[in-house]
């Protein structure tokens, strides 16, 4: 017992606070004052929006203008009741919705908010950096699938079982042109790890008038077009919205989901949206660089400047998100699979194969 | 490895939050719910079967299929790509052969119209 004592006193504290203790309360702050909060808002800012492109003026009865709606919500669907219908398979419709949010919330443990430390304080503004990064990345995406399917088939219900398949459908088939246009980037950056690729990106061209972000590569903006389109399809967000297209499935996979359960479905959408956009600013934009050294806001302690930087690309593409759904219609399904299969797969490996050969041909 | 373990770390934190959430939506919200509400949905009709008696279209299974397939590719491009500088011409066209060989499926799938939906 004393030596054991010694070792967690002499080797263990230290190494424990390192290893979990640290790690746990950044993934805390992180969880509790960055991504919910932002959801919360998302989701009151895309009602906004939708209402003054819609020519309304949205929610804004609680608090001034409307500013606690999203408290309101909670406190709505915590308390509204529970329907698991009689006929769907139990533990499986209880398990759909976990599904959806775990995976969606761990890939944000690599993304990179931020400048790794540079000494003097500052922190690592991610909570971790692993040399497989993007491919972690796709590969916990991928689970939210199951959590579609698995829910629609549980809920034992016509439209339920119709929308799961369908996003199901969807989501694996835009999963391969995503899969091959983020080889672009790793073509172009050499490494998987995330952070690796946002410095790859430093630095400018074109007699420094242009930064050298990979969206301004000459392949690279067109593997961007594809990622983004298979990226808003995956998140099965507007045009591409099809799963829960109300007028012919009700709500598709989640018709039969009420109170928590739904919000769990809603939560893990837009929790996805943002992960969306946040690969798309670290693989094309340049994730934390300023565009011109000189708006880089270096006055800022702690690399704050560089997680500024982040915050702001990542806000802009939500509200392009947003601003899809107040423009475009919704696909139809035969289109949304031609789109995929004969238009961005084809796409996607020209532009893989393009990148190569200009890597190897033009070494820099 | 110990870079891992804040991935998995946050794994638990979101399990701690899925299960803290709905524990508080099962204590807080009221509890019995109307017996014709169990029923599956279905605009206010009677259900008179179950989404689980009826199969569905079979395209799904063959796009589950091909997905696979191409999928698999992709996962073979991420560290061929990582490591281009290295393998170079000769990596490039040993990939060329290996994307011709997907390629030529790609064309077969096509032409046999199991990528036309309607």
């Amino acid at each position: 017992m004393p030596g054991l004592l010694q070792w967690l006193d002499e080797f263990a504290g230290p190494t424990l606070f390192e290893f979990a203790v640290s790690p746990t309360l950044k993934i805390l702050a992180l969880l509790f004052l960055f991504v919910l909060p932002l959801i919360s808002y998302i989701v009151l800012a895309e009602r906004k929006i939708l209402g003054y492109i819609q020519a309304r003026v949205g929610p804004n009865r609680v608090g001034p203008w409307g500013l606690l709606q999203p408290i309101a919500d909670v406190v709505k669907l915590l308390l509204k009741e529970d329907v698991i219908p009689v006929r769907a398979v139990r533990w499986a419709f209880v398990l759909a919705p976990c599904l959806v949010v775990a995976p969606a919330f761990v890939i944000f443990s690599v993304i990179p908010f931020g400048p790794p430390s540079t000494g003097e304080g500052a922190p690592n503004w991610f909570i971790t950096d692993v040399n497989t990064g993007l491919l972690l990345v796709i590969a916990l995406a991928t689970i939210g699938v199951y959590g579609l399917i698995i829910g629609g088939w549980a809920s034992n219900n016509k439209f339920s079982l119709m929308g799961g398949l369908r996003s199901a459908a969807q989501m694996i088939s835009y999963e391969v042109p995503q899969g091959f246009s983020v080889v672009v980037p790793i073509l172009l950056a050499g490494t998987l790890s995330l952070v690796g690729i946002v410095q790859a990106q430093e630095g400018h061209q074109l007699f420094g008038l242009l930064p050298r972000w990979f969206v301004f590569h000459p392949t690279g903006i067109f593997a961007f077009f594809v990622y983004m389109v298979a990226g808003i399809a995956e998140s099965n967000r507007n045009p591409f919205d099809l799963p829960e297209a109300e007028t012919e499935l009700v709500a598709g996979f989640h018709t039969e989901y009420s109170g928590m359960r739904f919000a769990l479905f809603f939560l893990g959408e837009y929790a996805n949206m943002i992960v969306v956009s946040a690969i798309a600013v670290t693989l094309f934009f340049g994730g934390w660089l300023p565009p011109f050294d000189f708006l880089g806001m270096a006055f800022l302690p702690m690399g704050l400047g560089g997680v500024l930087w982040f915050v702001t690309k990542l806000f802009a593409f939500l509200f392009v998100y947003i601003w899809f759904r107040g423009t475009f219609p919704r696909y139809r399904f035969d289109q949304l699979m031609d789109l995929g299969w004969k238009w961005l797969i084809p796409m996607a490996l020209i532009l893989v194969v393009l990148t190569a050969l200009l890597k190897l041909l033009f070494p820099s | 490895m110990e870079r891992y373990l804040p991935i998995l770390i946050f794994g638990l934190v979101a399990a701690g939050f899925l299960f803290v959430t709905l524990l508080a939506a099962r204590l807080l919200r009221h509890g019995s719910v109307e017996s014709t509400n169990l029923d599956p949905y279905e605009c206010g009709n009677e259900p008179e079967s179950l989404a689980h008696d009826h199969r569905f279209s079979v395209r799904y299974y063959l796009l589950a299929v091909l997905f696979v397939i191409f999928d698999v590719e992709t996962v073979f491009l991420y560290p061929w790509a990582v490591s281009l500088d290295r393998l170079a011409w000769f990596g490039f066209i040993e990939m060329m052969i290996f994307l011709g060989i997907l390629v030529v499926g790609y064309i077969y799938v096509w032409r046999r119209g199991a990528l036309n939906w309607a």
